[in-house]
């Protein structure tokens, strides 16, 4: 199925290290059920939470009358804004949501009160008892129409605008061409929907279990809310069942305090998959217009976009997404000359905000989507025409920014298409378009092939203080790693052990829980950001720890520091005449605590342009599709990827990493898109949401992984997460377009846009 | 609760309990459950009940337990039997619900995209429904009588269904939007009765009820060389793809467009006729 080779055998002798592939301690139980996620969380005590939601997307609360619900039996709380006791809103980037709605409700499902009582059975009675009085208003739901309505905020419908300019505005090329694409909502559609369990504290404070991205943001948004020192609010993660993005705002995590702290009970609760899709942002749905300039020979000479992001009702991350957006508007090309506007605007629509990619996989859909126009135009190869432009160290981006660490685009693009193709003719119904329909024979197939290039940056950009924490104890020759870094699939549990056994030589390595009580902020995990900026933490406090270690084992013995080395879980000197095994020497404690930080970035000016990203990810898929025309149904046959990853760490995770956002990405092409009419959403199930199955994600063949490491990076490893979810989207329905000769602008590609094409 | 192990037991607790729901293998029911949406004061359970079990031959017939389950239909004997209702159980769900969701449940969920019945409508297929005071048999199209209704009455069950074991190809093509797993956007059956000369189209998700395609059916009929198992001239096949498409009264709904639907069975109607006939000309 791949060409990477898993190297299994140094890790039967001891414990894996950097580059081994360490199994997931998660991965079996996860498998065979015995895993413990939020959702499982119990206490003996405890009573059931539940969320009144909003069935309006535009509408003024005229009253809520909570008298019928505290009457059912066993109702503890029947809270409501009116209880929110700190601050009545929270929010990521900007605080501008209600934790409950006082006066309006701006999207359908958006909280409105919450309940807690014995039984879950006693929480529907409940919240169906609730009688609220709502003024339905008209909802605002076409974002175009966002900048000249009536503010349906009071912070006003632009959430952000970049209009980014750089170089000779006055440029025109020979070779124009000009498109429209848009692309449609995408759910995260982790399988643990919204969970968790708040304990009340003696202290006054309040203990959540919680599965989250980011403890310590949540601990500071939750604690404001509570109106409590942060201290006070103590959270620990729980088993994460995939995030996405969709755990980086707030959802049950200050209603489930709330509700400990008012009835002094254990409180638990967890959302239905349908009140997930309500309960959670989604990827912004995108209407992009491009007009590309190149010279005769093939040459980018500008690009001109305008960018437009729904954000729904709320901020959330809106305003990163659009800076990511716009920033690789272009794709990873050179480009001299260029003006984005980048727009994001606010509707009554349901909330977007972070999902795998960032802003960069709706504009890959649109570069990529160009760059096969400007190759037709031009009379020239596809590929070819990429390899020309692509970008290479020293290079500009669009921002201005030079990229001063490794950009192996050529590399990861001619690796890609170079790989022998093992996709072959279907054999059977079940493998052709329409799959265990039998819609189709072979005589009504059409083959198509493309590929995509897809960028984006690693770690927080625009100036952000992005640090990570990370505790390291060596006592008795175990290391213990204390790092609130959020597992939530991406590997940071073996990484931190690999990382760990690599510095200090150990083999036994125990990781701490991931908690705000014991570290300090690990940052999100998000923005393919953990395994630098965690992995980069841990690395440097096994680091302060073996300089600690070395100076005090020198000092006992009278020996220089510098004459001393830690081999293999041994100290020993270089002139030999001294050896002491770990164990004994750490039979006293050696602890460091460090704040790890990747190179400043700088905010973007009024054009655009500035220093803003640390590094850069590349990755390139080649899409190999058969399309039944007649009915547009689709089968992906087979996937290639190549991907720069600067340095492998851990190969099987890496793996993972590359199939499963593949498989995000397959799934935006050909069936992933929340539908949403008048500002409601029509398929909030896994009925009706479709993500991809066994038979329609295709095997991904690994063309290569292109090792060549990052400066600053811990071993020189970037993060690998969500390049795989960018240039495969892309590249699967340019391999659509291939296949019909049809434009297909809108992504998902649905089947009426094939069969009725032109009808 | 009343967990039934024989028929007359079933038949007991629902004339005690006209109104309880009847559970078979749940994949319908505890979605409405789980969701909320569907109240119960008494469930009988029939998954226990042998004689609803299985199928057996009668005759020119074959008698389908109502407890009989879609990976049941694409086992054994039955495949060559009724070739289009096990293609048609192969697209339902997953394994686990293959091996969970029963016949009886599909007729009685009565979903205009119940992938059972537009093969039970192309069949001519009879329900056999049963009360503590006896039987009564009903066609298909009496039985389902709009979008998740039906002539079901209270403290009946669904015991079997009969239908025909014609000497002809069958074919069941359903649409999704995914290759598997998905609910039918648009399906269609078609079955040949060789003996009786005639070819028979039952449609799905494209009217509130499964639909047939009489004209459609009265049209190829007589088009057909049934020596040479072909339909000599293309154009009938053309007229015939068209004659289904005014059969179908789809809506828009967010899993497809009515336009989408209706040009969906016209393919398929023309893709099912030319694989039961393979010597047509192209």
């Amino acid at each position: 199925m791949t060409d990477v080779r898993i190297d299994d055998t140094r890790t039967g002798e001891r414990a894996p290290r950097i580059g081994d592939s360490a199994p997931r301690p998660d991965g079996i139980p996860k498998v065979d059920g015995s895993f413990t996620f939020s959702s499982d969380l119990w206490h003996d005590r405890m009573i059931w939470g539940g969320t009144l939601r909003s069935p309006h997307p535009s509408a003024r609360i005229r009253s809520i009358d909570i008298g019928p619900a505290i009457a059912v039996t066993g109702v503890h709380a029947v809270l409501t804004a009116a209880d929110v006791p700190g601050n009545p809103n929270f929010g990521l980037e900007h605080v501008d949501q209600p934790v409950l709605a006082s006066d309006v409700v701006r999207y359908e499902g958006e909280p409105v009160a919450i309940v807690a009582a014995d039984h879950p059975e006693a929480v529907r009675l409940a919240l169906e008892a609730i009688v609220v009085d709502y003024e339905v208003t008209p909802p605002l739901v076409d974002p175009a129409l966002a900048e000249s309505s009536d503010p349906i905020h009071p912070d006003g419908n632009l959430i952000r605008r970049i209009h980014l300019r750089h170089g000779d505005q006055d440029v025109v090329g020979d070779v124009i061409v000009e498109g429209t694409y848009e692309v449609g909502m995408q759910d995260q559609a982790f399988l643990g929907p919204e969970s968790g369990l708040a304990v009340p504290a003696e202290d006054g404070g309040v203990e959540l279990y919680i599965a989250t991205q980011w403890l310590h943001a949540d601990r500071d948004q939750v604690a404001a809310c509570l109106g409590l020192a942060p201290e006070l609010v103590r959270l620990t993660l729980s088993g994460v069942g995939g995030a996405f993005g969709a755990r980086e705002d707030l959802s049950l995590h200050a209603h489930l305090c709330l509700l400990a702290l008012r009835t002094r009970r254990p409180v638990k609760m967890v959302y239905s998959r349908e009140e997930s899709f309500h309960g959670h942002v989604h990827r912004h749905p995108a209407r992009m217009w491009y007009r590309h300039h190149a010279d005769r020979a093939g040459n980018l000479v500008r690009v001109e976009a305008r960018l437009l992001l729904d954000g729904g009702a709320y901020a959330s991350s809106s305003g990163a997404v659009i800076a990511n957006a716009t920033c690789f508007a272009g794709g990873p090309y050179r480009i001299p000359s260029a003006d984005i506007d980048g727009v994001v605007v606010r509707t009554n629509n349901p909330p977007c905000g972070a999902m795998r990619g960032f802003g960069a996989v709706q504009t890959c859909i649109g570069h990529e989507a160009q760059m096969d126009r400007l190759a037709a135009a031009l009379g020239m190869d596809p590929v070819e025409l990429r390899l020309r432009n692509v970008l290479a160290p020293g290079d500009r981006l669009l921002t201005g920014q030079v990229i001063t660490g490794t950009a192996p685009v050529a590399e990861v693009l001619r690796t890609c298409t170079d790989h022998p193709s093992a996709a072959t003719l279907p054999d059977d119904t079940m493998s052709l378009p329409g799959g265990a329909g039998r819609t189709a024979d072979p005589e009504h197939v059409h083959r198509g092939e493309a590929v995509a290039l897809g960028f984006k940056n690693l770690m927080f950009s625009e100036g952000f203080d992005d640090f990570s924490s990370a505790i390291c104890r060596l006592e008795a020759g175990v290391a213990t790693i204390t790092c609130a870094c959020a597992e939530v699939g991406q590997g940071f549990v073996t990484l931190a052990q690999q990382i760990t056994r690599e510095v200090l030589g150990v083999d036994e390595v125990v990781l701490a829980p991931a908690a705000t009580a014991t570290v300090g902020s690990a940052g999100s995990t998000s923005a393919s950001r953990q395994t630098w900026m965690s992995g980069g933490a841990v690395q440097a406090a096994c680091e302060e720890v073996r300089v600690r270690l070395i100076a005090r084992v020198a000092d006992e013995n009278g020996i220089d520091p510098d004459e001393l080395v830690m081999v293999d879980g041994r100290v020993v000197s270089l002139a030999g005449d001294f050896e002491a095994d770990l164990a004994s020497v750490t039979a006293e404690a050696v602890e460091a605590e460090v704040e790890f930080r990747h190179a400043p970035t700088s905010p973007l000016d009024e054009n655009g342009q500035g220093d803003a990203h640390v590094s850069f990810a590349f990755s390139a898929h080649r899409a190999i599709v058969d399309v039944d025309r007649d009915l547009g149904l689709v089968k992906v046959v087979e996937l290639t990827t190549s991907q720069d990853v600067g340095r492998l760490l851990n190969p099987l995770q890496a793996i993972g990493q590359i199939e499963g956002g593949a498989a995000q990405g397959v799934g935006l092409a050909v069936m992933e898109e929340v539908q949403v009419l008048d500002g409601r959403i029509r398929n909030a199930s896994f009925t009706d949401y479709l993500v991809p199955t066994a038979l329609d994600m295709p095997p991904v063949e690994i063309a290569a992984l292109i090792e060549q490491p990052e400066p600053g990076a811990p071993f020189g490893a970037k993060g690998i997460g969500e390049p795989p979810s960018i240039s495969s989207t892309a590249a699967v329905v340019a391999a659509i377009r291939a296949a019909t000769d049809l434009d297909l602008t809108h992504v998902p590609v649905r089947p009426t846009d094939i069969a009725l094409a032109g009808a | 609760m009343t967990i039934a192990r024989t028929l007359d037991d079933a038949c007991a607790a629902l004339a005690e309990h006209p109104d309880a729901l009847l559970l078979a293998g749940g994949t319908d029911l505890m979605v409405g459950v789980n969701r909320g949406q569907v109240r119960f004061d008494h469930v009988v359970v029939l998954d226990r009940v042998d004689e609803l079990r299985g199928w057996r031959r009668d005759g020119d017939e074959l008698v389908l337990g109502a407890g009989l389950t879609y990976a049941e239909m694409g086992r054994g004997e039955l495949p060559t039997l009724v070739p289009a209702l096990a293609q048609a159980a192969r697209t339902v769900g997953s394994p686990q619900i293959r091996n969970a969701g029963t016949l009886g449940g599909n007729i009685a969920t009565s979903s205009p995209a119940g992938d059972t019945l537009p093969v039970l409508a192309a069949l001519d297929a009879t329900i056999v429904l049963r009360t503590s005071n006896g039987t009564r048999r009903l066609a298909l199209d009496r039985f389902v009588t709009g979008v998740k209704q039906n002539a079901l009455e209270p403290g009946e069950l669904i015991e079997a269904v009969r239908v025909p074991v014609l000497d002809g190809p069958q074919e069941f093509l359903k649409v999704g939007t995914r290759n598997a797993m998905v609910i039918s956007v648009a399906s269609l059956a078609l079955v040949v009765d060789g003996a009786g000369r005639n070819v028979r189209v039952g449609l799905g998700s494209v009217a509130p009820v499964p639909v047939r395609a009489v004209e459609a059916e009265a049209h190829i009929g007589g088009c057909i060389d049934w020596d040479a198992a072909s339909v000599p001239d293309i154009a009938a096949v053309d007229r015939f793809a068209e004659l289904v498409v005014e059969a179908a009264h789809p809506i828009d709904d967010h899993r497809g467009s009515a336009a989408y639907r209706n040009h969906a069975v016209g393919v398929l109607a023309r893709r099912a006729l030319l694989r039961a006939f393979p010597g047509s000309a192209p």
